[in-house]
């Protein structure tokens, strides 16, 4: 499996359609242990992500992870804006000058991305933060690296993720502002970690789709 | 959701808008960014003050810029931290060549943002100092949370480091004095309703009619514990014992008050809590120096109040007491 620079715009067309297809349930979430903005502010970065793709041919799919950062980066705002710009800018260099991904790109994009967002959130796991559902599915990854299922692999980077998410609903949050509620943030799932989920489950979906049979 | 708004998705320009055609004296907006700064930015040799963060807490920021106070304040999104290109724009604005101090609330993406701009301002050879206040006490300062939420003791820091900013104090003084009034501001808040963010257009959480939410931020996230609801002496009696429990007092000690309205609340009923607030100093000989009613760190319309005290010593009073001249702070 292989993607060009227009799969790579695929891929974040439907990363940006399941964030705003699933707007108003990560406010939902982000109320209840924040302050009701994840979805919006999200759903927001991720149009003018669009636009700023559709609005220039780029050729290379580093620099196009790259305009997506800076444009979260520059539209997002609040905490989501610094850490998922950086997390793309981050797998963005790794990727600098490359024309075309495969599997082995895909995995360190999503290694990269989670350093960017240790390095900028100086958070860890356990904190009940979207490092509980991408590291799982990042570990995964790296040692499936060389195998030859690469959709089984995914699968099960992205099952990872999911109980990533559900490990967040019995964890006391250490960062961001439901950290302030204490032991009143338990039985919530963090919204971070779950608006992770949902970009990683409609990146896996459309490389699925897209490498067909011939994976 | 009952408001007087035209496009949820244009308050924040709107309210910045229509500020600068109020004090066209003061305050010039930067063309395509949120940013408002004093209408005489940049002011050569002065050290330039950046605060900002989410807009719903007016005056805050963008009311204190101007003489004796901020020279830019950057609106977010509603209870959303500014973006680092805006602060960016913000600190290259009002930079006149003697730095610049960012001060900033702790809150996480406050914190990011604020931080991703001044790494961007010192790439452009821009001299940037940051002070992170955190002077709300519901919160423990524990390794569970990211530290003490920052609230309407920030006044007191734009106040206060504006003042020595203004009297020709450098970078370094500057950020030192900040970091004495963070260390000696304290305050705690209390909800009696929630509010409504325009682009949610829903309660951010519900209160019923008998209960109350104690050690609230300031963002309509949930505070620290929910009771049934108290008179004002009561609710003032938990709050300062918060407040004064977690700073060492001695009989002669100097406070400046500022009881802030969450944007709801009558100055009926700050002036009932500051009769309270007053009482309990008196007992304890704890001298007033200032007192500040009204609002100035808000929460939209969110019913309630916060109190804050803050310790002075004879720098500090020379520096609050310094004349002021902004649109929401005039002192003389």
């Amino acid at each position: 499996m292989a993607t060009d620079t227009a799969g790579l715009v695929k891929i974040l067309e439907a990363v940006a359609g399941k964030i705003s297809e699933n707007r108003e349930f990560l406010t939902e979430l982000d109320s209840a242990i924040g302050d009701a903005d994840h979805g919006i502010n999200m759903s927001k970065g991720f149009s003018a992500v669009l636009e700023k793709l559709h609005s220039q041919k780029i050729d290379d799919c580093g620099t196009i992870l790259k305009t997506v950062g800076m444009t979260l980066v520059s539209t997002v705002g609040g905490a989501s804006g610094p850490l998922y710009g950086t997390a793309f800018m981050k797998a963005g260099q790794a990727v600098a000058g490359k024309s075309s991904l495969d599997f082995e790109d895909f995995v360190t994009i999503l290694d990269q991305a989670l350093e960017g967002i240790k390095y900028r959130g100086k958070a860890q796991r356990g904190d009940k933060t979207i490092i509980d559902a991408l590291e799982p599915a990042v570990e995964i990854l790296r040692k499936e690296k060389d195998c030859t299922d690469k959709k089984a692999a995914m699968d099960k980077a992205l099952n990872a993720a999911k109980e990533g998410v559900e490990y967040t609903r019995s964890i006391i949050a250490k960062k961001g502002r439901a950290s302030y509620l204490g032991e009143r943030s338990i039985g919530h799932q963090d919204p971070g970690a779950t608006s992770c989920y949902l970009m990683l489950q409609a990146a896996i979906e459309k490389i699925k789709e897209m490498s067909g049979k011939g994976c | 959701m009952k408001k007087l708004i035209n496009n949820p998705e244009h308050v924040v320009e709107e309210m910045l808008e229509g500020m600068v055609a109020a004090f066209p004296g003061y305050v010039r907006k930067l063309e395509g960014f949120n940013v408002i700064v004093r209408a005489d930015a940049p002011i050569k040799g002065k050290v330039g003050l950046v605060s900002g963060g989410g807009s719903g807490h007016e005056p805050s920021h963008a009311g204190f810029v101007g003489k004796g106070m901020l020279d830019a304040g950057v609106a977010g999104a509603v209870f959303t931290s500014p973006t680092p290109d805006q602060i960016f724009e913000a600190v290259k604005a009002v930079d006149g060549g003697a730095g610049v101090l960012l001060i900033i609330k702790n809150y996480t993406g406050d914190v990011m943002n604020f931080e991703m701009a001044g790494e961007m301002a010192e790439m452009e050879g821009i001299k940037v100092a940051k002070v992170v206040v955190n002077d709300d006490v519901a919160v423990e300062n524990s390794t569970y949370t990211t530290g003490r939420r920052g609230i309407a003791g920030t006044v007191f820091v734009h106040k206060i480091a504006g003042a020595k900013a203004q009297a020709g104090g450098t970078l370094e003084e500057v950020k030192t004095v900040a970091e004495k009034v963070i260390a000696n501001v304290r305050s705690m808040g209390m909800a009696l309703t929630p509010c409504v963010v325009p682009a949610a257009g829903k309660p951010t959480f519900t209160l019923a009619e008998d209960e109350m939410e104690i050690g609230m931020g300031i963002h309509g996230e949930p505070g620290t514990m929910r009771t049934k609801i108290m008179k004002a002496d009561e609710i003032v009696e938990h709050l300062m014992s918060k407040i004064l429990t977690d700073l060492p007092y001695k009989p002669g000690d100097e406070v400046a008050v500022m009881i802030n309205g969450l944007g709801a609340t009558p100055i009926m009923e700050q002036f009932i809590m500051n009769n309270k607030v007053n009482k309990i100093l008196k007992e304890k000989g704890i001298k007033v120096h200032r007192t500040y009613i009204g609002e100035y760190m808000t929460s939209l319309e969110m019913a309630g109040a916060s109190i804050t005290l803050l310790k002075l010593d004879e720098e500090l009073k020379n520096l609050l007491d310094a004349p002021a001249d902004t649109p929401a702070f005039r002192q003389f």
